[in-house]
């Protein structure tokens, strides 16, 4: 093959004459355009889906749920941007800044493990699995912050019940989705991911124990855990997890995230009691968001005459 | 450049900017502007002032040996007690709005959590430098006494760095930051006293007429 010394094609060839001489005027132009269809394209993405920002929830139908406390409700604007999410970075506003633009639809949970027949749910299909119950439950972060919430779902147990469980399923293991590319700040914050928590079985099934799609009469802002997430209120907040696609029944103990990371800080119990401390700070009070002085924290966080005999005769201190 | 650093404005300049993160923190108490968990707010901001002030102090003597500087000395007294200043902030945020000014509930935070009794000790331990900063307290110490008194402030900084790093859950990198910075800023005293050895001019002590001419 013989290579020529001069090119077959000249500019020319590919690039019409009057574009390559005005090369720069025709890359403003592009760049204009392009700017402009992004800012249209923006646009007639937030009309179709509103579900882009964080903010734009929609209202939900639900009923008065049991076990509401009539403690004052924490401001919306406080939940949704003082909280955790650390697949969104770890400062208290991260969740909000960084969250508005996660997808969650379509969404799939997907129930296994130790059952007769696994199967897949979409967000519909849990969304009308049962009467959707208010309840507006204290909410206590191992940080010593405290909120209350009024969410929206119904108790754990109503999907749980729809399996056959094998004898081996002793508890249920709960994860969070993950994708680094929505999720970029994750690998700073120092916690493995896809994030995962669980619970014995007896607990999951306690009427307490909430799948939760909203709160505040809408459903779940990203940042919040969107679109379903646990809520398990006598327990440290980093039990509730967020943004869950998996439930799995299991006959062993399941890891759970901040254990995995810390063992001898957070158990995999993760009772509130203000009696047994964490190793570095106090978990005697706790400061109700809006409030200035702490107040003391309650064992179970106040829910003790439902759950504490989940407990009896186990050493709260060992299984802490 | 010496010129401006021996401008008495100057050193107003640095005391005004040095109050910003104050003055800042006040008028959005009164605006009722600082976040959804204020008294938080209040406690991380003065807790960051402090150990940056602490380093500003620290940089003082390597930049002024680095650079040939010596006027930059009439500025560390004033960070120095700025660091002081906003630890105690730092404390009466936390002996407040934490422990309602309950000192026995202190003393138990103080005997039994190591992050607390850490920055607790920092904190006591910047108190003599605070008290024995002025020019009287350098002549009735004599120069040698007070410089080996003040290098507290090595123990001070880095208990300040420990007591964040083990504040935080997961993601040391901040407080890795400031460890950083400290670490640089001690490490080149070592190598400063190990290289230059006596040779070196030994640090001025800064004398209220003198340095501030």
């Amino acid at each position: 093959m013989r290579i020529g010394r001069k090119p077959d094609l000249t500019y020319e060839d590919v690039t019409p004459k009057d574009v390559y001489v005005n090369r720069r005027k025709f890359l403003r132009d592009i760049g204009i355009a392009g700017a402009a269809a992004a800012v249209a394209g923006e646009k007639i993405l937030s009309l179709a889906s509103p579900n882009l920002t964080a903010y734009a929830t929609s209202k939900l139908n639900f009923v008065k749920g049991p076990f509401s406390t009539d403690e004052k409700i924490t401001p919306i604007n406080d939940v949704t941007h003082y909280n955790n999410f650390y697949e969104f970075g770890t400062d208290k506003g991260d969740p909000a800044k960084n969250a508005q633009n996660f997808r969650t639809t379509p969404w799939t949970v997907s129930v296994e493990g130790e059952v007769k027949t696994a199967r897949k749910f979409s967000m519909d299909e849990i969304l009308k699995l049962a009467p959707l119950e208010e309840r507006i439950y204290r909410h206590r972060c191992v940080e010593r912050w405290s909120i209350v919430v009024p969410w929206i779902g119904y108790s754990l147990s109503t999907i749980l019940k729809m399996f056959e469980p094998t004898p081996k399923a002793k508890y249920v293991a709960f994860q969070s989705y993950y994708d680094k590319d929505q999720m970029p700040k994750a690998k700073y914050t120092g916690l493995d991911y896809p994030y995962v928590e669980g619970l014995r079985m007896d607990e999951a099934m306690h009427p307490l124990a909430l799948l939760c799609v909203g709160m505040y009469g809408e459903t779940l802002p990203n940042q919040d855990g969107a679109p379903v997430r646990i809520i398990v209120p006598w327990k440290y907040g980093y039990k509730s997890i967020k943004s869950i696609v998996k439930i799995k029944f299991q006959e062993k103990e399941p890891p759970t995230t901040w254990n995995l990371t810390a063992s001898n800080e957070y158990g995999f119990y993760s009772n509130v009691n203000p009696n047994v401390d964490h190793p570095r700070w106090s978990q005697a009070t706790e400061r109700r968001l809006g409030e200035i002085f702490t107040r003391k924290t309650v064992m179970f966080n106040g829910y003790g005459d439902q759950v504490a005999s989940l407990y009896n005769g186990m050493d709260l201190k060992k299984y802490h | 450049m010496r010129k401006l650093l021996t401008s008495k404005w100057t050193k107003a300049v640095v005391f005004l900017v040095s109050s910003i993160p104050f003055v800042l923190l006040c008028v959005g108490l009164l605006r009722s502007d600082l976040g959804i968990n204020p008294v938080e707010t209040l406690q991380h901001t003065t807790g960051d002032w402090t150990l940056r002030f602490l380093i500003f102090t620290l940089a003082i003597t390597p930049l002024r040996k680095t650079f040939k500087l010596p006027e930059l000395i009439r500025f560390r007294r004033m960070l120095g007690l700025f660091a002081f200043f906003y630890v105690t902030l730092h404390f009466i945020t936390y002996l407040g709005p934490d422990q309602s000014f309950n000192f026995s509930g202190m003393w138990d935070d103080v005997a039994k959590r190591k992050f607390i009794t850490v920055g607790f000790a920092a904190f006591v331990l910047l108190i003599p430098l605070a008290l024995t900063s002025t020019t009287g307290w350098i002549r009735r110490l004599g120069g040698k006494r007070w410089q080996a008194l003040h290098r507290l402030i090595y123990v001070c900084a880095m208990l300040g760095v420990i007591h964040y790093y083990w504040l935080v859950k997961s993601d040391v990198r901040k407080p890795l930051i400031y460890a950083f910075f400290v670490g640089i800023l001690l490490l080149w005293r070592v190598w400063d006293a190990y290289f230059r050895g006596k040779g070196s001019a030994p640090a001025p002590v800064q004398t209220g007429v003198s340095a501030a001419g």
